[in-house]
């Protein structure tokens, strides 16, 4: 039996770097990475089946239930290799799995010698886990390529064995095939780890440098902070510092994680653990930063940092509008743990006081607006997603702009905004629709591959604003969701565009204010008063909806005034009933903003401000 | 809403619930049950048991209330001329014995055009029904299938002319618009033919599609398309010119009568007086109180032969709550709302009615919140902007 017992495992820091593999899985959502870390744990008896529980490494609630990490863990986990009966450690660092996260991958990557590549053998590789390869491949790492869920009928290992040899330029047979569920495979993938993956290396001697690769803030320690040590040893009580910021703390504790953590006295080259500072804000501890001591620092930082930029921008306003002070605080605790949420307060004419916030990309923001309405219990307006528009004006001044309606009037000389570049993986009988898709969303196509016979690559660069716009959800709904996305921001080009405004009853209603192409204004006006037509109930007097580029009306429906609103009947037996009816719905009108004399209940806003057709907010398996 | 504030009550109208039908409505939610429901072949065989019963509720009454003087009597149902004369008179004779009878008594029986015969009204008449209000709903056969009821239009004519005969002075007929597939002109038909019958009060009512009857399933299968809002709209307004112009007067939202011809026993539940209403499901109102009786016959029947009260439920009704109800029923009606009982809250909603032609001017200017004919059919709205 290769498990090793764990008093008798290499300790922490005292582990022969020769004995190390650092190693991550890459895989798409769903394709069984949770399942197969649980197997891992279980085999290698980190875990014992009595505490074993689903998805054990990931923490939050969200990820549970979403099926999706946000935050990496590593675990250390001892194992005897089947093939040379020596004792290894294995560090397994776990990946966030998406794209708005890219940068943290690619910071997880860079802590690794090898990467496991899980594909689902029945589904075969995602945009997502393409994307990711690369980066390992750019970094590289090592690549370990494994079908999983073989145990499933609909199991094609054959099939997707090759597309995964092309990928990574091995032979088909060199994939492994592994269940997750079962287990089967898992023992050979571990002593494989320990074969393929390179041991890491570095100088005991040097000055100490750890590569920070997750920090994540805890309520009862402050900030955990997880790290890589490439050069030297981080030791208990020692003042370290954050070489990007300058930031010095004291260790408080240090230790690995087995899966719990457990404190140590300290770790060395090669080794993957925790740091604990009293910090309380996971901004003093980024992602990509370099630690090293205080009093023998290094000289040169480990390459690769950056900061996180927000690319998304949307309005988050509460419903209601007694919660502004709830939700101001429950920003600033999240921000604690996401380094990359950025925001600040903003007033808008029919949402009352809100938040401008910017995130990472989509999922980032849905992920934000859940934590924000399920751990904090606030029911949360958010305006449609926007990009990032640099705008420079006639006298040559520029202006950023976050936030559509604050875009200037007139005198705008030239706009640019992002663009990225998309990598879209499909059934080949798709790639008409799709590229039809892309054209109609201002796309550039960049090139085509076939990955196997019927699973094509498409590349386009698109601008960012269009992919934000329910691109997700058309892509999907023109391939019968077998289409996978993956983007990446590649900068930023000049762009024809106007700013529509919504007006009800001559009023701007500055959250449907939209920066979109010329050429979609039309569409964007009709979409937009059309679909208000629907939503706004009728009012005592006609409500005209107009779509304007600055004075000029573009679109324009009408909701008639209400000729109807009464019971005919209201007998004896009927008045509790409809004094309790009236009751309700006054309770209802609370829920209305008024845009001048038009009132518009929240639904009308929610759903108008959604950027798919069913009014459903974006979805989340991504 | 001028109420007395002891418990003495001056008066105590009566509703009085018959809760049978020979065959249920398509469009009805009314608490009634038909003979198949009940699980009898006759009538007859249920009625005497259960007339005994709600004689002892108005004994009750009785007990509860002490004095009162009783304006008026109104039989609902149900189909209240299934009930055999006898048992009509019965009723009647307890709420005499048990109260002090006004020497103006209105006593209304709702009747079915069908049925009665000119000894059945006889008999009544002379048991103390002075008034009778017919289902008419409509004059146009089709729009009479869509509401799942079969008699012959011309029936009612008939039953007026009978009812004339007998001696009822009082007669009045239920319309029903806005019934699927009913076109303008069929509804002029259905109200040009009320209007040319001997009656002196019209109730017309747009057609609601209650939740779980025949009818909301037909519009939900699609079956049945129920005509747009704006066209029933037009159907009220339409009604509401052609019934002044025929000397009915509109006095309630949906109830317009010759001179003398008003419900008196309606305008007793919308000005707040109070009223007790006999048999399962009836609702009554006393002194703020308001309760209600357990739904089903068998139900009620048991717990008055037990010697229990038949009240399922009851609520009292607060300041707030009585004052919502004076604005929602008083402002149904022709003769409006007082401007001084209203706060300047409430003023300030109302008169963004008024600037838009709901509200009648004139009367507003003479110190009186009256609905205009536009205005009425938002009446829930108004008193929804003027509560909240």
């Amino acid at each position: 039996m290769p498990a090793i017992p764990l008093s008798k495992a290499p300790q922490p820091s005292k582990t022969d770097p020769a004995q190390i593999r650092n190693f991550c899985i890459i895989a798409h959502i769903d394709h069984g990475k949770s399942t197969l870390a649980d197997r891992m744990l279980g085999i290698t008896g980190v875990v014992d089946a009595r505490n074993m529980r689903e998805q054990y490494l990931d923490r939050m609630d969200i990820e549970r239930e979403r099926g999706i990490t946000i935050k990496s863990q590593a675990v250390r986990l001892p194992w005897q290799s089947g093939l040379d009966g020596k004792d290894y450690i294995l560090n397994m660092i776990d990946t966030p799995g998406h794209v708005d996260f890219t940068y943290e991958v690619s910071r997880s990557l860079a802590a690794c010698e090898g990467a496991i590549l899980l594909v689902d053998c029945a589904q075969g590789i995602e945009a997502q886990t393409l994307a990711n390869l690369y980066l390992a491949m750019e970094n590289d790492l090592t690549i370990i390529p494994v079908l999983n869920k073989i145990d499933l009928p609909a199991a094609q290992p054959e099939k997707f064995a090759e597309e995964l040899a092309k990928l990574v330029g091995c032979k088909p047979e060199d994939c492994l095939r592994v269940s997750g569920k079962t287990g089967a495979g898992v023992e050979e993938l571990l002593d494989q780890i320990v074969a393929q993956i390179p041991a890491p290396k570095g100088s005991a001697d040097a000055p100490p440098r750890a590569l920070i690769f997750d920090s994540v803030y805890d309520t009862y320690r402050g900030v955990v902070t997880y790290v890589r040590v490439f050069d030297g040893q981080l030791t208990p009580r020692e003042q370290i510092q954050m070489v990007s910021t300058g930031v010095r703390h004291e260790l408080l504790d240090i230790g690995v994680i087995s899966p719990e953590p457990v404190s140590s006295k300290g770790i060395g080259v090669g080794e993957v653990g925790y740091l604990i500072t009293g910090v309380k804000d996971v901004r003093l501890s980024r992602v990509g930063d370099t630690v090293t001591s205080y009093h023998n620092p290094a000289k040169q930082a480990l390459s690769g940092y950056k900061d996180p930029k927000p690319m998304v921008f949307s309005g988050l306003y509460p419903i209601d509008g007694d919660d502004y002070p709830i939700l101001r605080d429950a920003l600033d605790k999240l921000q604690l743990n996401d380094a990359a949420l950025v925001y600040e307060p903003e007033t808008s004419v029919a949402l009352g006081f809100g938040f401008r916030c910017g995130f990472l990309g989509l999922l980032h923001m849905e992920i934000v607006r859940e934590r924000l309405e399920r751990e904090f219990n606030l029911s949360l307006i958010s305006t449609a997603p926007n990009v990032v528009y640099r705008v420079f004006l006639e006298d040559g001044s520029e202006k950023i702009v976050t936030n559509p309606s604050e875009y200037p009037d007139g005198k705008v000389a030239k706009v640019f905004e992002p663009i990225v570049k998309a990598t879209i993986l499909s059934p080949s009988d798709y790639i008409g629709t799709i590229m039809e898709l892309c054209q109609s969303r201002r796309g550039t196509l960049g090139g085509m591959d076939y990955l196997s016979e019927d699973r094509v690559e498409i590349r386009y660069t698109l601008p960012l604003a269009e992919i934000v716009f329910d691109f997700f959800d058309q892509l999907k709904s023109r391939t019968k969701g077998y289409a996978s996305l993956d983007y990446e921001p590649i900068g930023e080009a000049e762009g024809d565009l106007v700013k529509v405004d919504i007006l009800l009853q001559g009023d701007t209603v500055d959250a449907f204010s939209s920066i979109v192409h010329r050429e979609k204004a039309y569409p964007y006006g009709v979409m937009m008063t059309t679909k208000l037509r629907e939503l706004i109930p009728r009012q005592q007097f006609e409500v005209p909806i107009q779509a304007a580029i600055g004075a000029k009306i573009i679109a324009r429906e009408n909701i008639r005034a209400i000729r109807k609103d009464v019971l005919a009947k209201c007998y004896g037996g009927d008045i509790s009933r409809k004094r309790k009816l009236l009751e309700k719905q006054k309770e209802g009108k609370k829920r209305m903003k008024m845009v001048g004399r038009v009132e518009v209940p929240q639904e009308a806003f929610i759903a108008a401000l959604s950027t798919n057709s069913d009014g459903e907010s974006g979805k989340t398996k991504k | 809403m001028e109420r007395p504030r002891s418990s003495a009550t001056s008066a105590l109208s009566f509703y009085i619930h018959i809760p049978y039908c020979s065959k249920r409505c398509g469009y009805c939610d009314f608490n009634t049950y038909t003979p198949k429901e009940l699980g009898t072949a006759d009538l007859a065989l249920i009625t005497t048991p259960y007339v005994d019963s709600a004689i002892n509720e108005i004994e009750l009454a009785k007990h509860q209330v002490g004095q009162a003087i009783v304006p008026t009597i109104f039989f609902g149902g149900g189909t209240p001329s299934l009930m055999p004369s006898g048992e009509i008179a019965r009723l009647i004779s307890s709420v005499r014995e048990n109260f002090e009878i006004s020497s103006e008594i209105e006593v209304t029986l709702e009747a079915n055009p069908d049925t009665i015969t000119e000894k059945y009204l006889s008999e009544i008449f002379a048991a103390g029904v002075n008034r009778l209000s017919m289902g008419m709903q409509s004059a146009v056969s089709h729009v009479l299938a869509a509401l799942d009821r079969t008699h012959d239009p011309a029936n009612v004519k008939q039953a007026c002319e009978i009812a004339k005969r007998v001696g009822f002075k009082h007669l009045s007929v239920d319309l029903i618009y806005g019934v699927p597939g009913e076109s303008i002109a069929d509804w002029q038909t259905s109200y040009e033919t009320a209007f040319s019958l001997p009656i002196d009060h019209i109730s017309a009512y747009a057609l609601i599609v209650e939740t779980g009857t025949k009818l909301a399933a037909q519009v939900k299968r699609g079956e049945l398309v129920m005509p747009s809002d704006d066209e029933t709209a037009e159907k009220y307004l339409a009604f509401d010119g052609a019934a002044e112009r025929a000397g009915f007067a509109w006095y309630e939202l949906s109830n317009w009568a010759k001179p003398g011809g008003h419900c008196r026993h309606n305008i007793a539940y919308w000005n707040g007086s109070y009223w007790w209403g006999i048999g399962p499901g009836a609702h009554s109102y006393l002194n703020g109180r308001r309760w209600w009786n357990v739904k089903h016959p068998t139900t009620y029947q048991s717990a008055i032969s037990g010697g229990q009260s038949p009240e399922a439920n009851s609520e009292l009704l607060s300041e707030e709550n009585m004052r919502a109800e004076f604005i929602m029923l008083q402002i149904r009606m022709k003769e409006g709302i007082e401007l001084a009982r209203l706060d300047s809250r409430e003023c300030e909603q109302a008169k963004s009615f008024r600037d838009s032609g709901h509200i009648d001017g004139e009367q507003w200017h003479s110190g009186r919140l009256v609905l205009t004919p536009s205005g009425r059919l938002i009446a829930d709205r108004i008193v929804r902007e003027m509560l909240v």
